[in-house]
Formats: structure tokens, C-alpha cells, sequence
């Protein structure tokens, strides 16, 4: 530590202290590198095991008639659960349609207008906070709101509750797409003379949206497994869907209902009910990705 | 430095404001009494500077010295910053481009502009060009396709690109990106160009067919030039300023300044003393 150059000549000399300590370091990191290793094979144990029951469970179940049929009473076999699928396609897309062009334009506001403003901070404080609110209060949030005033559970409770459990999230994740834009891309536009408007539209929006997508994708995803907000608001029915105001089945409840009764076909039909969600999540999800992925190319 | 107007604006026929008509010299950029300011913090003091048509200006200094500040006032691009101000005037061909009647949109589109790093559009490179167009609700087809091939020409860019104008821009290297730049600037039909740096990421082939392509430009547009490189200044530019500590030292024709400027301080940055 003394004469840098008497410590550099140590170096070559064999059984020096570098070397010793060169042999423990290399030794550190292969040691390290297993156990990362393990432990990330570990973290897909749950993730596969998961994959591995609804499927098992699941599958045997699965029928034309699950998609196309009434589900049966408690205690009867056959029917299947098309009714649900429609109601939870029918609510996450309400709840879309209610979230996703609000978030989106705060989230534009946020960083293309007023980035430093009091309002934007407060929104982004909000936006922030709400993105830790437990599903279930959402969900007694719309029962207050929705179906207290409507006199009744409904589709539409149900789509207000799923969409300020998805707002947060696509706001949040527009933001940060927004952000991920090159400014230079802004300055060119203004530079040749364009709006702020068109160059929001033209130049930021398009380049911003994949990952735009990516996020509403993700709330859509959370969205359609919830079960606590559906509980307090679209409740459940046995029976196709006439009227956005009335109650609604839903592939969540369903799977919640049928989970807990005595009756092992119920069950059965439940686990069945899982692997469509599941399905219907990863297919929602493999799309968008392809799409807007090679759309940005 | 603080209030007196730079020198060398007078004795020399054609430099300077008195003599600028007589001499035949069209000035299309005049700055009077312009200061600037980002929040409390002053960056240029004093600025007085005619700017001659159809002819290279280069701004020169070292860093932070105001060049890109006042350049980036011509097309009033500073205004895209939260808090600054400016007092004084600027004009472009007799009118004020702060007056409330002009509309910043169209002075940009007057004043063109090509930035230090090349920043195509993740676009073909023909929607690169005729951007500026369509954001002034030009649809018409054969009248894009005429700007794509003028401006591309006009670049020097056209052999280059003309058998992939659908493909995107960012396949493009370095320097076909900063043409390109200039192609989609001039697309616009601009009177002045202003170049921040164009040169400064770019190998120097690169930066020589950039330098050709300013010396073809000028036939036709005013170049208003930040440079860091000081032969690139003595070698494409007609007029230079030099710049210190947010003021205008010496504002001359090139030739001059790089042979015998009137100020101390000129002399000493060009030669390399400090900067």
C-alpha cells in the first residue's frame, strides 16, 4: 500500500498474498453463480407447478359444450361456462374502455404539457397511491358508487370497478413510455415547425406505443383474474347476458363459486375455468406482444 | 464584455450594420440589445449582430459560451424550456420573431434547423422528409414525392437513398442520418438553416461531405453554424462571431478573424490558448 511500484512487482511473485486472494475471489464467484442459478430454477418451481395443476386438473373437462353451455345447478353434471367467459370478456373490456383513454391522456398531459406542474404532481402522487389499493376496495368502492345508485349488481358495476383497479396501472406505465422517448425526436418535430399537438401524435404517441400497449396489457391481465371487485358488483348469474345492468357471471367468480361447493363436478368445472382464464390471459398478452412488436420495426 | 457593442462592425466595407446595404449585403437576421436569461442565470448579455443572407455565419467559443443559446433563439426554440426570458429583439428580414402576430410554427418552419446529434424519425426515410409537409396538411402525392427528390438532391443524399426511400431512416449511417436531417430541414423550403454542431458525432469523410454539401447550400440559404472546430469555421464559413461569457467578442468576415482579429481574446482562443 506504500510504493505502488514494489506492490505491482509483488504481483508476479508465485504463493504472493494477491494470488492466494485471486484463488478465494474466483472461488466467491463460481459459488455465487450456482446459487443464482438454483435459486432462479427454484422461483419457477411455483410458476410451473401452477401451469402443471390447472392443466392436469383442468383438462379433462374441456369441451366444446364448456364454451357454448349454461353452467349446471349444484350437484347436476354437464353444462359449461360460456356465459362466464362473455361476462368476464364483457367487463375487462368495459373496464378498458373506461380506463385506458383517461390514463392515457393524464399520462400525456403529465409529460408533454405540464411535466413540472402542481397538477401533474398531484396526479402522479394519486395515480401512485391508488396502484396499492387492495382489488377488494375497489371493488366496495363501485358497490357504493355503482350498484348502490343503480338499485342493483351489474355488468357495469363490475367494469367501473375493474377499471379504477386498471387506471393506475396504465397511467403509470404510459408515463414511464412517454418518458422513454427520445427528446430529440420532440426537438426534430418542433424544429420543422409542428404543434405540440401533432407532434404528440405524429411523432411521441407511435414511438411510445408498444410499450404503451405493454402496460395496458398488463392491467387487462391482472384485471380479468380479479374476483374481489366482480364479488361486490356483477356478482354472479346462471345465465347469459341480456343487459350490461344486470348481474353477470364471471370466469373468476365462477372458479371462486364452484371451488367451494360440495360437489366434486363443481370443482372439476372450476379447475377448468382456471386453465381458459389462464389461456385467455397468455393469449391476450402473446398477441399484443406480436403485434406491436413488429409494428415498431 | 458588458455593454459596448462588439467591434469590427464598422471600418471594413460590406461587415457591419452601417455599411451592410451599400456594400449589396442583405442582412436577414439582425439581434439588437438581446439578452437572455435561464431562470436567474444570464446567458447572453448585450447581443448585437447582423446576420448576411445567403451566406455561412459561424458562431465560435468554448463551451457554455452562449453560441447554441442564441442560435437556438433564431427558430425560438428555447421557449420549449420551462422559465426562460429574453429582452431585446431579434428580427428576421425587418420583422420582430417575438411579434405576437407571428405564429412560432411558421418562424420554424422559415427558420429550419439541424441539431448537434442526427435525429431522424423512427420512420421510412421519405416520411422523414415530407414530415414538414404533411403537418401543413400537404397531401397531395406527386407534390411529396417532388420534395422528397429535391431535398434528398439538394442533401446530396439522393444516389444514396433513392432506391430505399420506404426503408426506415435509422438504418442509415451516421452521416447519410445527418443529410437526411438537412434533406427533411430544407424540405420545409426554409430561408435560414440553422446547424448546432452538425458535425460533432461524425467521422471526418463525414464531416467533409457535410462541409461540401454547406458550401452547396448557401447558394440558396442563409447557414447560421455552432461549431466547436475551428478550421471547420475558417473553412466553410464567410462570416464568424466569437463568443465569450454569454457576449459577442468580435463579430468579422472569417478570413479576418482567423488572420488577424481586432480583439485580444480572439486571438488567443483561436490560436488555442484557452477553450
Amino acid at each position: 500500500m506504500d510504493n505502488p511500484l514494489t506492490h505491482a512487482g509483488n504481483f508476479f511473485e508465485e504463493g504472493s498474498i494477491e494470488s492466494t486472494k485471486m484463488l478465494g475471489r474466483s472461488f466467491g464467484n463460481r459459488v455465487l453463480t450456482i446459487l443464482c442459478v438454483v435459486l432462479s430454477l427454484f422461483a419457477l418451481v411455483p410458476l410451473v407447478s401452477i401451469l402443471y395443476l390447472v392443466i392436469k386438473n383442468g383438462a379433462p373437462l374441456l369441451s366444446w359444450s364448456i364454451f357454448t353451455e349454461l353452467p349446471p345447478a349444484g350437484g347436476m353434471t354437464g353444462g359449461g361456462f360460456g356465459n362466464a367467459i362473455v361476462g368476464t370478456l364483457a367487463m375487462v373490456g368495459m373496464g378498458l374502455a373506461l380506463s385506458a383513454p383517461p390514463a392515457i391522456m393524464a399520462a400525456i398531459y403529465i409529460c408533454e404539457y405540464h411535466p413540472g406542474g402542481r397538477l401533474a404532481a398531484a396526479v402522479r402522487f394519486v395515480a401512485k397511491l391508488l396502484t396499492g389499493i387492495p382489488s377488494i376496495v375497489c371493488g366496495v368502492f363501485a358497490f357504493a358508487v355503482v350498484v348502490m345508485a343503480t338499485g342493483g349488481f351489474s355488468a357495469f358495476a363490475g367494469g367501473v370497478a375493474l377499471a379504477v383497479l386498471m387506471l393506475p396501472t396504465i397511467l403509470l406505465t404510459s408515463e414511464q413510455a412517454l418518458l422513454g422517448v427520445q427528446n430529440a425526436y420532440r426537438e426534430a418535430s418542433y424544429g420543422l415547425g409542428a404543434t405540440r399537438f401533432q407532434t404528440i401524435f405524429r411523432i411521441v404517441l407511435p414511438d411510445a406505443l408498444p410499450a404503451i400497449m405493454t402496460g395496458v396489457m398488463l392491467a387487462v391481465a391482472r384485471a380479468a383474474g380479479e374476483t374481489a371487485p366482480l364479488v361486490f358488483t356483477a356478482l354472479f348469474s346462471q345465465f347469459w347476458v341480456n343487459s350490461i345492468m344486470e348481474p353477470t357471471a364471471s370466469l373468476a367468480v365462477l372458479i371462486y363459486n364452484f371451488s367451494s361447493m360440495p360437489f366434486d363436478y363443481q370443482i372439476r368445472m372450476a379447475w377448468t375455468g382456471a386453465l381458459v382464464l389462464v389461456f385467455l390471459v397468455t393469449l391476450t398478452n402473446v398477441t399484443a406482444q406480436l403485434v406491436f412488436s413488429r409494428k415498431h420495426q | 464584455m458588458t455593454s459596448e457593442k462588439p467591434t469590427g462592425q464598422s471600418d471594413e466595407p460590406g461587415v457591419g450594420n452601417a455599411a451592410a446595404g451599400q456594400a449589396g449585403r442583405a442582412d436577414i437576421i439582425t439581434v439588437r440589445d438581446f439578452n437572455f436569461f435561464y431562470g436567474k442565470k444570464q446567458a447572453l448579455q448585450d447581443i448585437h449582430l447582423d446576420i448576411p443572407e445567403r451566406q455561412v455565419t459561424a458562431f465560435i467559443g468554448p463551451s457554455g459560451c452562449g453560441k447554441t443559446t442564441l442560435l437556438r433563439n433564431f427558430n425560438r426554440m428555447n421557449e420549449l424550456i420551462v422559465g426562460v426570458r429574453y429582452t431585446g429583439d431579434i428580427t428576421l428580414a425587418g420583422r420582430s420573431i417575438f411579434d405576437p402576430a407571428l405564429e412560432v410554427i411558421s418562424l420554424r418552419r422559415i427558420v429550419g434547423m439541424v441539431f448537434q446529434k442526427s435525429n431522424p424519425f423512427p420512420k421510412s426515410i421519405y416520411e422523414n422528409i415530407v414530415y414538414g409537409l404533411r403537418i401543413a396538411g400537404v397531401r397531395d402525392r406527386a407534390r411529396l414525392d417532388e420534395a422528397v427528390e429535391r431535398s434528398l438532391r439538394g442533401a446530396a443524399l439522393w444516389d444514396e437513398a433513392k432506391d430505399r426511400l420506404h426503408e426506415s431512416a435509422l438504418g442509415l449511417s451516421g452521416g447519410q442520418m445527418q443529410r437526411l436531417c438537412i434533406a427533411r430541414a430544407i424540405a420545409n423550403r426554409p430561408k435560414v438553416l440553422l446547424m448546432d454542431e452538425p458535425c460533432s458525432a461524425l467521422d471526418p469523410i463525414a464531416t467533409m461531405r457535410i462541409e461540401e454539401l454547406i458550401n452547396e447550400l448557401k447558394k440558396e440559404f442563409t447557414i447560421v453554424i455552432v461549431t466547436h472546430n475551428m478550421q471547420q469555421a475558417s473553412r466553410c464559413s464567410d462570416f464568424t462571431g466569437f463568443f465569450y461569457l454569454g457576449s459577442l467578442i468580435e463579430f468579422d468576415q472569417t478570413r479576418k478573424i482567423f488572420t488577424n482579429p481586432r480583439e485580444k481574446r480572439t486571438e488567443d482562443y483561436i490560436t488555442g490558448r484557452f477553450g
